[in-house]
């Protein structure tokens, strides 16, 4: 990076010139901020190609991965339909649900009414796949032939019911709104080893299982009390990949160009009048949106991928905004540095109509999966970038709303469900946990939501207790005050 | 590339050498936790518990020394004068602190130990002192530990007004409370600004718009001793003043024109926001203005008005989420309403005390749940199914305003809309009261034990009432002796006209909050605050009376070396606009705002797609995005349809916050992504061509004649000659590279709705339109100085 906008960057704050002077309070702001100039091992090792670093002086160990693609699947996937395999379920169709299994799960107020809870296995078959014979449904064909570089884990839980407290709590470590994200704290944590795109961008898909389900909310990807520099970017199909990225018409990049020119002449004049080092800043950040004007359209351009490309991530991936372009997308993301590329799935929410829902939505991220897998490994990317599959409950192992022979649909379930993991770190070819037998309670191994959070905060070489912004008085930190590391999956 | 690294050369060589300097003073700088302890390098000659003591044992020391007994380590608390000096340990007897003796004080001799098993704070603590720290406890400890209480939950108390040596220039006491202050410092306060910095800054900070260049000459060409009065007079007498505190307390009072959760549903409370324009408009004094708020409904036979203040209360997120358990939400908006008390009103973080004691401060879980009792007699419900579609429903409890109401006895609510009637949430309680008990973790299916209401006793004790009712918290709230109301309030206006507050945590004035830079000051307007009646104009315009808001903002190399972040006041800050301000400026200085007080919310433009790329296809009038039309485009920011879950962007990239929460500052950033809406957003560019054509029509003469006009518009300067220079070469080179390209500079002029006249010549127009577009982004126009 540049060092004039280096400098600038991360010295953000007029108070900035208070280190020499005084000693005291600059080290605050940098960290409001999110900044320190870059020293060789510290965590922002990659930043040698420019970037802005992260808080953090060192990190706490030595990574294993240095970015993340976390494939979000909104509205909370059945686990029992794609990893989960409960034969007892299809053996005993119909019964109900045994209050010993229950054992005072609360449950949401869809189906709290029902006289009762009819159990239903998979409509779908499953087979055992790979050295590891973990077991995978008919539903994910291209998922089951890459099993081996996955961590399956069965056993994660969560304490939300409902999607919005749900999804909030799995993005920020709280259920009520108002906290970082994830990418936000990387971003923070790490900086940003990209001089030219942001640490953190979001991708968003719809689904075809139930493309009305349930919405998003753009505090997904906020930087809560964080600097704004950490926000999310959301990367989208229309017009404008970043909002108000595109010069308007009539005004070409030479043209542009002149304007930032006379701009920088004014503002270097205002400095001077003033000596007011915040000026400085403001002429980096014009300087850098520049640049993304160039660097965002390059990354979005995926007409430049070969044929072969699109055909290991199937037909969707020619239609910009679907699941397929989006993974295609995030491996070039993940080629250019970007710390954190969230993807978000909409149309896992299906509460009726599940067996046609499913198939539906399992199609539209089955082979783009799997092939950002393959795709990473092939680029020799895989072992340094944590691939995160995943959404934020799963589904209840009884029918809500009637049983049918050929449908039925599955509440929220938030005591068991599935995700999986691959690549920067994680052990691949492991199932792990254990749920009973109705699918219902984790038997073996449990996985908290903050104990993923710590785990992919240790991957990264972060110490989870000590990644931490004081706050209104406060030191917050991603996992609250909770979450451990589950050492058994890391490599 | 090449071009900009040698731009920074030249840069980094000129500048200055300092900034190498920093460079490796910064790399140097071991990742350790930074001071909290007011003060510089050097050891202050006399240790002060509050200032340099406390901050440090809350910070590092109360997470198991501390309020909380559940997390007490070694039976030791820091955080009482009693638990501090007593005895330790049964058989080896010892004190942490030994008054007068550091050798023998327990503390002093682990804080200084090397040994991971004695160190304190423990290494796993993650926590840890400064040398500077572990020195100023020792010298403290030989001083005789002197303790003291809080000094925020002492009440304010009358200062003397200090009597420093320059009293040249002096207004009011503000001046020399400063002055005194500097003096220690070693630093001289600043000359005055020039009456263009001035008016613009009084603008800004009072009315939120820029001065019109009528208003700027006539403040010019008065040299009446009382201009500058007569103005402030004008400024404060004004619909745009109480539009611009309106959004101060919207932020506070958490205002959306949604839900806030799922799906998002609309909301009907712009009556309620235009209920607080109302009241700025009348200068409402602030202890009738909140009390109305927290309890109006509970006055002795209410008026129509004052219930519907009530609605501050209902402005928290509400669910339809389906599914959700009814008791579960309802008990977090009555939580909703203990944060918003604490952060807004007390400066206290009373949300920390949900789940177990306060670890900081004096505020036991009992007094969170006994605040909470307030609040828990609403007879409303968690889960509202009939949000669904229906976005003139109001959950319960709500009053019902017809159109002969709001054309007679409210009429400060502006039905544009002509609509029969509208439905809005207010507060009530229920006849018998809810049971409120300490819910174990804060969570609704735990109660403990059964509590009363009751607002934190440590702050001040509240006598029994008969009722013990909001009303009774608004009493005891605005009690002569309450310790925090009325420095809270005051703080807040200091902030609004100085940029920070003289306690830099508006929200948090407690153990772990910042310190006052001007403890006695704040007492002194604190007091004066309360005296006066709550007079919030005359506190403003004591405030920007003052000759310490007057100062230019020139900064020296040895100001900006020994106080940066200005917080002794030697000089007046350059503080970023709003959000809000920005876009306002943009369409009063281009003519194009609509200057129309109240209504409905309206939805000016906005990226496509951005609503409806998120929806999950309910949200009913929020799944898409319908432009509003015509004038209303135009509407002044605090306008626009506020959606909680995709907040307008512009005014998220200029960080104004979520509206989830309570919020009384907003971060203050400079971002890329701030660079490309300035640059590229249709507002701003149809504003940039609407000023254009305006300098055009209404100035005759030569370019740089229309470029002055349109700079001043803009940032209320001339410019001077170099600025002027640079804009006309540029004018004229952008009017030559359009040359015969008519059709390129029609494209350019094509933001917007708006259109300049056929007969304008469009590549002149198109020129001047860049020009303008750059004026919108110059960091004098972003800033008021």
């Amino acid at each position: 990076m540049n060092p004039f906008e280096k400098r600038s960057l991360q010295l953000n704050r007029r108070a900035f010139l208070s280190k020499s002077a005084v000693g005291l309070g600059s080290a605050a702001l940098a960290s409001l901020l999110g900044m320190r100039f870059w020293q060789p091992g510290s965590a922002g090792e990659q930043a040698a190609s420019g970037g802005i670093d992260g808080v953090l002086n060192a990190l706490h160990h030595a990574p294993k991965a240095k970015r993340v693609i976390y494939l979000f699947q909104s509205g909370g996937p059945s686990q029992l339909e794609l990893f989960d395999y409960k034969p007892l379920l299809n053996k005993r169709r119909g019964e109900d649900l045994p209050e010993s299994v229950r054992d005072g799960q609360r449950l949401t107020g869809m189906t709290s009414g029902q006289d009762s809870f009819p159990l239903v296995g998979s409509q779908f078959g499953f087979n055992q796949y790979g050295q590891s014979g973990a077991w995978v449904s008919d539903l994910l064909p291209y998922t089951s032939k890459v099993v081996d570089e996955l961590c399956i884990v069965k056993s994660m839980y969560t304490e939300a019911i409902n999607h919005d407290p749900a999804i909030t709590f799995f993005q920020t470590g709280s259920q009520q709104p108002g906290r970082p994200s994830i990418g936000s704290w990387l971003s923070y944590g790490l900086g940003s080893s990209n001089e030219n795109l942001p640490a953190f961008t979001v991708l968003l898909s719809r689904g075809t299982g139930r493309p009305n389900g349930q919405p998003l909310y753009s505090r997904l990807w906020g930087n809560g009390f964080l600097h704004s520099l950490h926000q999310g970017v959301q990367f989208r199909s229309a017009k404008d990949p970043v909002l108000y990225l595109n010069d308007p018409a009539g005004l070409d990049r030479a043209g542009r160009r002149r304007m930032l020119d006379q701009l920088e002449k004014l503002n270097a004049l205002e400095r001077e009048r003033t000596h007011d080092p915040e000026i400085e800043s403001r002429i980096a950040q014009y300087e850098m949106a520049y640049r993304m004007q160039t660097s965002v359209p390059e990354v979005m351009n995926i007409e430049e991928e070969p044929d072969h490309t699109y055909q290991m991530y199937g037909p969707d991936s020619t239609t910009p905004g679907t699941f397929a372009a989006n993974c295609l997308l995030a491996r070039r993301l993940a080629e250019r540095g970007v710390r954190f590329i969230q993807l978000y799935h909409m149309g896992w929410d299906q509460h009726e109509n599940l067996p046609g829902a499913i198939e539906r939505q399992a199609k539209d991220v089955d082979q783009a999966s799997a092939a950002l897998i393959m795709d990473l490994k092939q680029r020799g990317m895989l072992e340094d970038t944590l691939v995160i599959w995943g959404g934020e409950f799963g589904r209840t192992n009884y029918s809500q709303g009637t049983l049918t022979d050929t449908n039925y649909g599955r509440d929220h379930h938030p005591r068991c469900f599935t995700m999986w993991m691959a690549g920067g770190g994680i052990k691949p070819g492991m199932v792990y946990g254990e749920t009973d037998d109705f699918g219902y309670n984790i038997t073996d191994k449990p996985v908290h939501v903050h104990d993923f959070q710590a785990t992919m905060l240790h991957l990264l070489g972060i110490d989870h207790e000590k990644l931490t912004y004081k706050y209104q008085g406060r030191r917050f930190r991603l996992t609250d005050v909770e979450g451990h590391i589950v050492h058994d999956i890391l490599a | 590339m090449a071009k900009h690294i040698k731009k920074s050369r030249i840069f980094l060589a000129g500048a200055a050498t300092l900034a190498l300097c920093l460079l490796l003073a910064y790399a140097c700088q071991p990742a350790s936790e930074e001071s909290v302890a007011l003060g510089g390098n050097a050891l202050p000659e006399t240790v002060d518990f509050n200032m340099h003591i406390k901050p440090i044992l809350s910070d590092r020391c109360f997470k198991c020394h501390g309020p909380d007994p559940k997390t007490r380590e070694g039976d030791l608390g820091l955080h009482t004068e009693e638990a501090a000096f007593a005895a330790l340990g049964k058989d080896d007897p010892h004190y942490a602190i030994v008054p007068g003796d550091a050798e023998a004080s327990t503390l002093i001799r682990r804080i200084n130990s090397e040994d991971p098993q004695e160190i304190m704070p423990p290494p796993e603590s993650n926590l840890t002192l400064t040398d500077y720290e572990k020195k100023l406890l020792t010298r403290w400890v030989e001083q005789g530990a002197e303790w003291k209480k809080h000094w925020a939950f002492l009440p304010p108390d009358m200062p003397m007004v200090p009597d420093p040596e320059n009293q040249q220039g002096v207004i009011n006491e503000i001046d020399l409370f400063v002055r005194a202050t500097l003096e220690q410092k070693g630093l001289e306060t600043n000359p005055p600004a020039s009456k263009e910095a001035l008016i613009r800054r009084l603008s800004f900070d009072l009315r939120g718009i820029p001065p019109s260049i009528e208003e700027i000459d006539a403040f010019l060409a008065d040299d009446s001793p009382d201009a500058y009065e007569k103005l402030v007079d004008a400024f404060l007498d004004s619909d745009h003043y109480a539009e611009r505190m309106a959004i101060d307390w919207m932020d506070l009072a958490r205002y959306a024109d949604t839900h806030g959760y799922q799906d998002d549903f609309e909301r009907t409370m712009w009556p309620w926001r235009d209920w607080v324009i109302h009241a700025f408009r009348q200068n409402m004094p602030y202890d009738q203005f909140v009390t109305w708020q927290l309890a109006g409904d509970l006055l002795p036979d209410p008026s129509l008005e004052q219930i519907i203040a009530t609605g501050f209360n209902r402005n928290h997120k509400i669910t339809a989420e389906g599914g959700v358990i009814d008791e579960e939400y309802r008990v977090e908006y009555v939580a909703d309403r203990v944060v918003t008390l604490g952060i807004g009103l007390l400066g206290l973080t009373m949300e920390c005390a949900r789940c177990h004691d306060h670890k900081y401060d004096p505020i036991s879980q009992k007094d969170f749940f006994s605040t909470f009792a307030f609040f828990n007699s609403v007879p409303e419900k968690g889960f509202v199914a009939e949000l669904n579609g229906n976005p003139s429903y109001a959950p319960r409890p709500h009053v019902t305003l017809t159109e002969e109401e709001m054309t007679d006895v409210v009429s400060f609510i502006k039905n544009r809309d002509s609509l029969p009637e509208i439905e809005l949430m207010v507060m009530r309680d229920m006849d018998e009261p809810r049971s409120s008990y300490i819910l174990n973790r804060g969570q609704y299916d735990q109660p403990t034990d059964q509590v009363f209401p009751a607002p934190p006793e440590a702050i001040m004790p509240m006598e029994a009432k008969p009722n013990n009712d909001r009303l009774d918290l608004a009493g005891w709230l605005f009690d002569k002796d309450h310790p925090l109301t009325a420095r809270v309030a005051v703080n807040r206006l200091w902030q609004q006209v100085f940029g920070q507050g003289i306690v830099a945590t508006p929200f948090d004035f407690g153990n772990q909050g910042a310190l006052p830079t001007h403890p006695e000051l704040l007492d002194f307007l604190a007091i004066k605050y309360r005296e006066g009646g709550w007079n919030t104009q005359a506190m403003l315009k004591y405030m920007v009376l003052s000759a310490t808001y007057r100062q230019s903002v020139t900064a020296s190399d040895r100001e900006l070396e020994v106080d940066p972040e200005n917080r002794w006041l030697a000089r007046a800050s350059r503080i970023r606009l709003k959000g809000e301000m920005i876009r306002d400026q943009a369409l009063a200085a281009s003519g194009l705002l609509t200057q129309k007080v109240g209504g409905p919310s309206v939805k000016p433009y906005q990226p496509e797609g951005l609503w409806e790329e998120t929806t999950g296809g309910g949200g009913g009038s929020t799944a898409r995005y319908v432009m509003s039309e015509g004038e209303d485009l135009y509407r002044k920011s605090l306008y626009t349809f506020w959606k909680r879950t995709v907040p307008p962007p512009g005014m998220l990239i200029l960080d104004a916050p979520t509206r989830d929460l309570c919020t009384v500052e907003r971060q203050k950033t400079n971002t890329p992504l701030q660079a490309l809406l300035l640059l590229n957003d249709p507002q701003v560019l149809e504003a940039s061509k609407g000023l254009a054509y305006r300098a055009w029509k209404e100035v005759e003469g030569t370019p740089s004649d229309r470029i002055t006009y349109m700079f001043r518009l803009v940032t209320s300067f001339r410019p001077d000659e170099e600025e002027l220079a640079v804009l006309t070469e540029y004018f004229q080179t952008e009017l030559a590279a359009f040359g015969d390209e008519k059709d390129r500079a029609k494209d350019y002029l094509s933001s917007g709705m708006y259109t300049i006249p056929e007969e304008v010549p469009t590549e002149t127009m198109a020129a001047y339109t860049l020009v303008a577009n750059t004026i919108f982004n110059l960091d004098k126009a972003l800033t008021r100085g």
